[in-house]
């Protein structure tokens, strides 16, 4: 007998919570508190002690012998959560040597595949996003076909290793409803089709193992892994990430949904805002960016970059992820936080803004327990900013991952330094 | 002097007046072509007395020179009431920030831009920006919009002729479609002129375009008049991926691909010269192809550059020299803070993005301080698009770029960086003596912005081109729809909102 597929994962993500964190105490004073899950506190205290947060307030006694970080004038909010990326998984998008993030699966699908076993965390892409982003969580997705697989979260620490950084795996199953081509489809409603297949499927297999095994039961359209990682999606144990962009898609994902009682996440979203009300009511979360306007296909037409001011002024859970170009999901996932700037620009507040770069989207990915918000308990993932995190201007000064400061220096910080004066000297 | 673009579509001259001998040779040549052609022969005596070209001359395009102007623009700016802004922050990107400052334009031109009290008694209409931000119309050096126009897909496809490895014979104009949906949306991030390239699949890709964004039925009536058209090149791994099966497939077969080029337009121009000299016998055979190079290497198209690797701009620097044109500005250029001293020195512009990098091994080593670096070299730094996102954000790139720049101790203050975006891109296009900064003479493309451009919470809040509003974000009226917009996508005036 095979063992049960997502009982490794689990087994690994909790593992990794009980992995090693930082010894010492510190404690962060003097700067303006964002806690994100509470109102702002000026003048704040945080006292972080053995990688979790332990105190946060106006007045509270900081340890002896903790070390202390002035930051008069600053201003700190939990580190930033990068839902939806390929970091790790995909270092230089044109080398095929370096691409993990898809899997061949069986006609297009692919429930079993796990991404986070290919995980790479001596990519560079990865401290690049801490030190130049103050992202500190980050989501690793699979890619492409009808059903692309597992995806994880990590924290961003440094010298942890791939299990010691595992946040959480699994997080989220991902499909497509938007792109019939990916997902071998000849039309979205047979992907759609296809897509209520496998959960019709996957649902019987479940109630008859047995008959399974024995060779009982009439053929299927996934294999036994990928029937049982659906598992996870049907019981409600993750959400399932569905892409899709157009407005009839979007309602085609949310109708899937409530038919097998799956939690729905729409990932893309470009006419969301154009169904707020019906998202709003039927509690699903959507993942979509600030800096695109472009009806750049015939799904996206009402693409506008108010969607995310308006989705939360209907009640809809937000979480930023980048759409407009450059490597939002690699090389420049750090750029996630002007993203939220433009999101502000566009109509959303900024409170709303930073919740939908923090605590907003560790919900989603199952980790809003731990990260995502600075409070008492929470693991001390701190950022310590120049000035408003959102402004371009604005620098992370500090960035704390499990209580631990990381000041490494990036393949980036080195090339610019190598060429800060010329001729080079090498 | 700026010329004034809304006559220039009159003027007799061909667009690329660097070289008046040159000219006036090719002219008469022309005159000798089109003998038969009374017409146009009429108009081409003409010298300097009466300079009144129909603006599209029938059978024109079919004898047409080299450097001929086949494809006229047809722009024409709207008549404009004129306008007064005052109490603005202005950055004119030749002088020092104006707090409370004025601008006046009139005409189509910038009148006057000062501190102080502004002028009394005006005719125009007078805007308080309260404050507010007003900068030169932004400018694009590298866009693909109309040829990669949206919704996308093989039908709108049209910035590769991806068939040859050379294909110098290529306009972009002719790919332009002007009801890309693109276009308003990168006039309302500010950016009033945009150079459209043909794509990098190839060596030599073709010829660019400079536009004005603009409505307008054919690109003719974008086409910003009196410009010179540019030569898109392109370097390592895109030639040589798309034509793997047939060469070039490796760098080194590009280098020889470029230096075949060159050498056949070499031949070619001489060929044109000697017959232009003493114009016995027949003409030689017109090539487009060769055309195009000869117009490079006779100095009036300007090359534009698609290179990342720093020893490859460097291989492509002594191809330039060998064949003596000037590189006018390296594209995309991750690695330029590499020989950023080189392109001070050779005056090669780098029209570079914010921070893109590692999606191939030749943009493995991008850097946020690459403008900075390249900037502080003395070299002219752009802040470039490539992307109809990013094209419209010109203004917060460069902003995330100075960051950069500032973490390694280089500070650029706002009157500087607004050149990145503006004044440096103008000098890229050579036409820096007509836009690109706000002076008195200068074309008036405007911005006036909600807050300090290089905010994030910025945005445009109204945009003139030569004077007339094209933009305006309180004004539904004031915002261009593109014919395929119409029906298809959610008309903007449904919803407002947004910060200031």
């Amino acid at each position: 007998m095979r063992l049960p597929h997502m009982t490794a994962a689990l087994a690994l993500s909790i593992a990794a919570t009980a992995s090693l964190h930082a010894q010492e105490t510190v404690a962060i004073t003097g700067g303006t508190i964002y806690p994100v899950s509470g109102p702002r506190i000026e003048n704040g205290t945080i006292i972080m002690t053995n990688g979790v947060i332990t105190a946060i307030g106006s007045t509270v006694a900081i340890p002896a012998g903790a070390r202390r970080v002035d930051a008069t004038g600053k201003w700190i909010t939990p580190g930033l959560v990068a839902t939806a990326t390929s970091l790790g998984v995909v270092e230089v998008g044109a080398v095929r040597d370096t691409r993990d993030a898809s899997a061949r699966g069986k006609d297009n699908i692919a429930s079993s595949f796990r991404v986070w076993d290919a995980f790479n965390p001596q990519s560079v892409s990865l401290p690049v996003a801490r030190q130049d982003g103050g992202i500190t969580t980050v989501g690793v997705m699979p890619r492409g076909g009808l059903v692309a697989g597992l995806g994880a979260a990590y924290d961003l620490r440094e010298g942890a290793g791939a299990a010691g950084m595992l946040r959480k795996a699994p997080v989220a199953m991902v499909a497509t409803l938007d792109n019939a081509e990916s997902a071998a489809s000849g039309s979205r409603a047979e992907a759609l089709a296809r897509l209520r297949t496998l959960l019709g499927d996957a649902r019987e297999f479940n109630l008859f193992r047995s008959r399974y095994d024995a060779g009982a039961m009439r053929g299927l359209v996934a294999g036994r892994a990928d029937l049982d990682a659906m598992q996870l999606v049907l019981k409600g144990t993750i959400p399932l990430v569905i892409s899709a962009d157009r407005a009839s898609e979007i309602l085609n994902a949310v109708a899937l949904g409530k038919e097998f009682g799956l939690r729905v996440v729409i990932a893309g979203g470009a006419e969301a805002w154009s169904v707020a009300p019906q998202l709003a009511a039927a509690k699903v979360p959507v993942l979509t960016g600030a800096m695109n306007n472009i009806p750049e296909s015939f799904a996206t037409l009402g693409q506008r970059q108010e969607n995310l001011g308006l989705l939360r002024a209907a009640g809809v859970q937000v979480a930023i992820v980048g759409n407009g170009a450059g490597g939002e999901d690699g090389f420049n996932v750090r750029n996630l936080r002007y993203e939220a700037g433009n999101a502000v620009a566009y109509g959303m507040s900024w409170d709303d803004a930073l919740r939908a770069i923090t605590l907003a989207p560790a919900e989603i990915l199952g980790v809003g327990d731990k990260v995502g918000s600075l409070a008492v308990g929470k693991v001390a993932n701190v950022v310590i900013w120049s000035g408003d995190p959102f402004e371009y201007a604005t620098q992370p000064e500090h960035v704390f991952v499990a209580g631990a400061e990381t000041r490494v220096m990036t393949r980036q910080d080195q090339l610019t330094q190598r060429y800060r004066q010329l001729p080079v000297k090498y | 002097m700026a010329e004034d673009d809304s006559r220039a579509h009159i003027r007799p001259a061909p667009s690329f007046a660097a070289t008046p001998p040159e000219v006036e040779l090719l002219r008469q040549f022309f005159v000798l072509l089109c003998a038969t052609a009374t017409a146009v022969h009429a108009q081409s005596s003409g010298t300097t007395a009466t300079p009144a070209r129909a603006p599209i001359a029938p059978g024109t395009g079919a004898v047409a020179l080299p450097n001929a102007d086949p494809f006229p623009s047809t722009y024409r700016a709207p008549a404009a009431r004129a306008v007064l802004i005052t109490n603005a922050t202005i950055l004119t990107a030749v002088g020092p920030r104006i707090d409370r400052g004025f601008l006046l334009m009139r005409e189509g031109r910038i009148v006057t831009v000062g501190g102080g009290a502004p002028p009394a008694g005006t005719d125009a209409e007078v805007i308080d920006a309260n404050g507010r931000y007003v900068t030169p119309g932004l400018i694009d050096t590298h866009s693909h919009l109309g040829v990669y126009a949206a919704p996308g897909g093989e039908a709108l496809s049209d910035g590769n002729e991806a068939t040859a490895p050379i294909t110098a014979r290529v306009w972009a104009e002719h790919s332009v479609w002007p009801q890309d949906p693109q276009f308003p949306r990168v006039l309302a991030g500010g950016v009033t002129t945009i150079q459209v390239l043909p794509g990098s699949a190839n060596l030599v890709g073709g010829r660019s375009t400079v536009l004005k964004v603009v409505p307008s039925v054919s690109v003719q009536g974008m086409k910003f008049p009196g410009a010179k058209y540019g030569l898109k090149m392109a370097c390592g791994e895109n030639p040589k991926r798309v034509y793997a099966s047939r060469g070039p497939s490796t760098r080194m077969g590009n280098v020889a691909g470029y230096r075949a080029g060159w050498i056949a337009a070499e031949a070619y121009k001489r060929r044109w010269d000697k017959w232009l000299a003493d114009r016995s016998g027949d003409p030689p055979q017109r090539d487009l192809e060769q055309e195009t190079l000869a117009e490079v290497l006779r100095g009036n198209i300007l090359v534009h550059n698609h290179c990342y690797r720093a020893d490859e701009m460097l291989q492509m620097v002594d191809v330039a020299r060998e064949f003596g044109y000037h590189i006018r500005s390296f594209h995309h250029g991750v690695e330029a803070y590499k020989l950023a001293d080189v392109m001070a020195r050779d005056s090669i512009s780098g029209s570079l993005w914010s921070d893109w990098g590692g999606f191939k091994m030749e943009a493995l080593d991008g850097i946020r301080a690459n403008l900075a670096l390249v900037h502080n070299a003395g070299a002219r730094a752009i802040v470039h698009s490539d992307d109809p996102s990013g094209a419209q954000r010109l203004n917060q790139d460069a902003a995330k770029a100075r960051a950069a720049g500032a973490a390694v101790g280089i500070n650029v203050p706002d009157e500087t960086l607004i050149r990145w975006v503006t004044l440096n891109a103008a000098w890229a296009l050579d036409l820096h003596d007509r836009i690109g900064s706000l002076e008195a003479g200068k074309n008036a493309d405007v911005v006036l912005w909600s807050a300090n451009p290089f905010s994030v919470y910025a945005r445009a809040d109204r945009v003139w081109i030569d004077g007339a509003v094209r933009f305006d974000r309180m004004d539904p009226k004031q915002q261009w729809r593109t014919d395929f917009e119409l029906g298809f996508v959610p008309a903007p005036s449904a919803i407002t909102g947004g910060r200031r």
